[in-house]
């Protein structure tokens, strides 16, 4: 995986580095029209009307982005910061850059201010479920007036200061659409930079008039567009990638409308490349020999393998185990910590996508606590550098669950959004508080949120199917016990984890009703429930579901027999990717686990004689994918959505920077 | 006959004990038991198939009680009684033809027109006996209309009894004949069960193709031989056996499937339905077939069929004559099916720790059932050892095998 994602960065430098030299010129055509800010800034604000229709086309759902304008002006004048030259004085020169736009732009900031009232309409549903953001953007739009004292801020409180450079930066907010949106954009769209003054000096006369329109617009972009400037930053912030800056004015295109449909579909393209592949293909026999040369955990892999999932990892448990215990005072390359957990995940001492993820993500913490940058080096370079062998090295342990690789993803970006001026250990303290904002906010938070909703969907007398473990429906069934709602529970289990009984076990000692049984059983004991709850891994953006395996079984049963299936699952395991099938991509378990059968002690003998028999295979999956026709309700953290809303949350928030 | 009392009792505590485990198994001894029970029923000069027929119909009560769940004993008890009424037909259709030869071959017609004579009247009953088996209805007994053939079932026996006691010179002969011809009967069902296994698996070979991958569950012997035909015919296929937590009779077929030489895979119970989509067929057992074309078969059979269904994957079920159940099932997912014990999913006492019995508040059951009722319409295609049938057809099927009068015991 790691691998991969190195890969993919390569290609994105080179391409940085083909068209930096292009960029040059226009940057310092640019600086001009800085100067004489507040007329351009006009010219600018009456950009976003026509862009926003368009907008409006391509998905009603979307928010229309009306900060672009000013975003784009500002990213025109970000523009000069790609040029070569030492990453410390680019810097600088965006922020004070930044600090200008914040004061001309203080009516449009203030405008911004007042998302929630002004957004109504549009957003309310969503926004007012999730506490969150609201207070983000608040957060944001106080600080955009003093927009001068950010630096000066953000040396004093290093965890906010990502958020007070953010919003100091407004004006380059329009620069992370063109991130993300990002290269292919920038290739297709050459032609339409020549146009873009034009337009600009077009659009000058009619400024005045729409201005009003427009201003409404902003607010209502504003929220929305905050979010995005979140990645923007992050890509001035890492001068490794600074090449990418050129980007930004590519974007400009969504200045004449006439583009801004490609570039809206340009944007999405580019997203669906940014999504990281997750999984290396273990059928590649060249990268799984590179990749073993790096290493650490020496695997074998198993002989015996299922022809259908050869692209699958598989390995021999339990052999190396001790191995790598012992290595544990001799450690060079990997943090102990981080050790400590990726042998947990080999020995399944920690199961459970929210116990792995808070794992990983303390490991983390702690390896950055420790951490110095070694001299000559940046911060921000090399700490990535490391957090990619830990992670390389946490699915050499096991591979990662989607939710992790999300929370990877997070990580990365905030490392990468570090600014510059930070000090090492301001760097170090702004990183740990954010991993433990992401722990709090996007795990234990949701999940309450997620409880609170999930209860009211619970009454009195009804009979509560749910199948293994999700601690979500662990905790909502214990808080819908303790508000005093009288209910029964069905609980299904499934070899060869049999998770189930731990649940059972929980939820008996507190005194619930429960049922057990095997899955096998489902059709029978599917006609006493009422409802069924389930927990997910990840559910991605064409609705699937990717749940421990089973679940797709005891959805189906549940369609089958017209039970609802409300899914439990927190935003930040919304993932881009689409999935067809359980085949393409999994995991694979121990096979040993399906081969032992507990109650024949004599005939598992046997069975372990048989496993040298090339004919026989046991096969042991871990996750399944339920299709989206089956789930009646996802509850999430921005409360209960139906599954065809999942692509616009995670296209929404995600932009926004919200969901991570 | 005390003998036969005693085996019986035997088999009753078997089947009620659950020593006996699948249907062809119980089937066959079943069928044996009847045999010993008829060779050793001392039968009247008069009546005798009446004799025979309450015989077998007491014991099949007995073993029927001792097992309602297992329906092969229910089957095999009626297949016997069809067999004693059908040689008892045969016997008198004999005797009637001797007969009818006597007088002119109008009869025919006479019979045909209604007419009331005495011999007429005897054909009549032999006719309408005939249609009472659901032999193929001619256009004429179609017109013939509805009341005759409501009374037929009780004038099956009767008559033919009234007619041997008229015809008292030829019974000597007769009585021993039928009891002869009853058991030779019964030994032709017992060679049919036993023999089940080929005629389906000799089908094998038009339904598998090369490269084919094929889902299994539970542990059937049909299944297998069905499986390892197609394998000597060459062909090369995989097969995916759920594993059918918590008896395991996965692991059963699959050490099986693989001493055989297939290629077999097994997968745990709840990765059917991601393993589904690259599935081209899935192959059960039944355990019984139901009238309505509904099957009863290993528990998890609905949930494979659910996703075959799905996954539009053809969905097969292999069954030979004697699973055949001339009963329509009314609930069956509870009313036929059997709870095994816990201790198969919780260990005695696993969790007798935290369940606070004094508090009265929290309570444990354990749901353990053996077997899963898949509906006619998840069921693509039934082999039997006649052939291939679609569900909508198994109730003419059964028809073949049982008379009308024996379906309520």
């Amino acid at each position: 995986m790691d691998t991969r994602r190195g890969a993919l960065a390569v290609p994105k430098v080179r391409r940085v580095g083909f068209f930096t030299p292009t960029e040059p010129p226009p940057e310092s055509s640019q600086r001009p029209n800085r100067s004489q800010s507040g007329p351009v800034e006009a010219t600018t604000s009456s950009s976003p009307l026509s862009d926003s229709p368009s907008g409006n086309l391509i998905s009603p759902v979307l928010i229309p982005p009306s900060r672009h304008h000013s975003d784009n002006l500002t990213s025109h004048a970000a523009a000069p910061v790609p040029v070569p030259g030492p990453a410390a004085f680019r810097r600088y020169l965006a922020h004070d850059r930044s600090l200008h736009v914040g004061s001309y732009n203080a009516p449009d900031s203030l405008l911004g201010t007042s998302p929630p009232s002004s957004n109504g309409e549009f957003s309310e549903d969503s926004v007012s479920l999730f506490g969150f953001q609201r207070s983000d953007s608040t957060k944001l739009s106080a600080s955009f007036p003093n927009g001068g004292f950010d630096l000066t801020l953000a040396v004093r409180a290093p965890q906010e200061s990502e958020t007070i450079i953010e919003t100091a930066s407004a004006s380059e907010g329009k620069k992370k659409i063109a991130e993300v949106s990002g290269k292919s954009e920038s290739v297709t769209t050459k032609p339409q930079k020549e146009k873009e003054p034009k337009s600009l000096k077009d659009k000058t006369t009619k400024a005045e008039r729409r201005a009003i329109q427009e201003a409404q617009r902003a607010a209502k972009a504003a929220a929305k567009g905050e979010g995005k400037r979140h990645a923007d930053e992050s890509v001035e912030a890492n001068p490794g990638k600074a090449a990418k800056k050129p980007q930004p004015k590519k974007e400009r295109p969504p200045i004449s409308s006439s583009v801004s449909e490609k570039t809206a579909v340009a944007v999405e393209k580019e997203k669906r490349m940014d999504v990281p592949q997750t999984q290396m293909q273990y059928d590649d026999k060249s990268r799984v020999d590179k990749a073993k040369r790096r290493a650490v955990v020496e695997q074998t892999e198993t002989k015996n393998k299922v022809e259908l999932f050869l692209h699958l990892p598989q390995y021999e448990r339990g052999s190396q185990l001790p191995n790598l215990s012992s290595n544990f005072f001799t450690l060079d390359t990997i943090h102990h910590a981080v050790y400590k957990v990726g042998l947990q995940h080999l020995a399944g001492d920690i199961s459970g996508d929210n116990a792995r993820c808070i794992a990983m993500l303390q490991a983390f913490e702690e390896a950055i606590k420790d951490y110095t940058t070694p001299p000559m080096k940046d911060l921000t370079m090399d700490l990535t550098t490391k957090i990619n062998g830990y992670v390389s090295f946490l699915i050499e342990c096991r591979p990662l669950s989607m939710s992790m690789g999300n929370a990877i993803r997070f990580l990365k970006n905030q490392i990468r959004k570090l600014p510059v001026n930070l000090s090492e250990p301001e760097a170090k303290a702004s990183l740990c508080s954010d991993i433990g904002r992401f722990i709090d906010e996007k795990i234990i938070l949701s999940d309450k949120v997620i409880v609170q909703h999930a209860v009211s969907k619970i009454r009195d007398g009804e009979v509560l199917l749910t199948y293994g473990f999700s601690c979500v429906v662990e905790m909502i069934l214990l808080y819908a016990h303790e508000i005093g709602k009288k209910f029964r529970v069905v609980i299904v289990d499934a070899r060869p984890n049999l998770e189930g009984k731990k649940l059972l076990r929980r939820l008996v000692s507190r005194g619930l009703d429960c049922t057990y049984t095997h899955i096998n059983a489902i059709s029978y004991i599917m006609r006493e429930a009422t409802r069924v709850f389930l927990g997910a891994s990840s559910i991605f953006s064409n609705g699937t579901l990717y749940s421990k395996v089973g679940t797709a079984c005891v959805a189906m049963v549940a369609n089958a027999f017209s039970v609802p299936v409300i899914v439990c699952c927190e935003a930040y395991k919304f993932h881009e990717r689409v999935l067809l099938d359980s085949i393409c991509s999994n995991e694979l378990g121990d096979p040993d686990a399906v081969a032992n059968i507990p109650s024949f002690s004599t005939k598992a003998k046997q069975s372990k004689m048989m496993d040298n028999n090339k004919n026989l295979q046991f096969l042991n999956l871990m996750y399944d994918s339920t299709p989206s026709e089956y789930i009646s309700m996802i509850v999430s953290d921005y409360g209960m959505i139906p599954p065809t809303s999942i692509p616009v949350i995670v296209r929404e928030y995600r932009r926004e920077n919200l969901l991570l | 006959m005390p003998d036969v009392q005693s085996m019986v009792a035997e088999f009753v505590n078997k089947l009620r004990k659950r020593k006996i485990e699948g249907s062809q198994a119980t089937a066959k001894c079943t069928v044996e038991l009847l045999r010993s029970v008829i060779s050793h029923q001392r039968v009247p000069h008069a009546n005798q198939a009446a004799a025979l027929i309450d015989a077998v119909k007491a014991v099949g009560q007995q073993l029927v009680a001792a097992n309602p769940v297992e329906l092969a004993v229910g089957n095999v008890v009626r297949r016997v009684l069809h067999i004693i009424r059908e040689e008892d037909l045969s016997l008198t259709t004999a005797a009637m033809a001797g007969l009818d030869l006597l007088d002119a071959s109008d009869d025919d017609d006479i019979d045909n027109c209604k007419g009331i004579g005495y011999p007429a009247m005897s054909a009549a009953v032999v006719a309408a006996a005939a249609r009472s088996t659901l032999r193929p209805p001619s256009l004429q007994t179609l017109l013939e209309g509805t009341p005759e053939s409501a009374t037929v079932p009780y004038t099956s026996s009767s008559g033919a009894d009234s007619e041997s006691k008229s015809k008292s010179a030829d019974k000597s002969s007769l009585t021993r004949k039928l009891k002869h011809d009853v058991i030779e009967g019964v030994n032709q069902l017992i060679q049919e069960i036993s023999g089940c296994h080929e005629q389906i698996a000799e089908q094998a070979i038009e339904h598998i193709h090369q490269n084919e991958v094929i889902l299994t569950l539970g542990s059937s012997r049909t299944v297998l031989e069905f499986l390892c035909a197609a394998k000597e015919k060459k062909r090369s296929f995989r097969v995916f056996v759920a594993e059918g937590a918590p008896r395991y009779q996965g692991h059963l077929l699959a050490k099986e499937l693989v001493a055989r030489g297939l290629q077999t895979t097994v997968i745990t119970d709840s990765a059917v339905f991601a393993m589904i989509s690259r599935v081209n067929m899935v192959i059960i057992g039944a355990h019984a077939v139901m009238a309505n074309g509904g099957v009863i078969g290993p528990v998890g059979v609905n949930m494979a069929a659910l996703a075959a269904k799905k996954h539009a994957v053809p969905f097969v079920v292999l069954a030979g004559s004697h699973k055949l159940c001339p009963l329509y099932p009314h609930n069956p997912e509870v009313l036929l099916n059997e709870l095994r014990s816990p201790s198969e999913l919780l260990d005695f006492g696993e969790f007798s720790d935290c369940l606070d019995f004094g508090a009265g508040s929290g309570s444990l059951q354990v749901v353990n059932p053996t077997f899963d009722y898949v509906p006619p319409n998840l069921v693509s295609l039934f082999i039997t050892d006649t052939g291939g049938h679609n569900p909508s057809y198994m109730y003419r099927l059964i028809a073949d095998y049982y008379s009308a009068d024996d379906l309520v015991m």
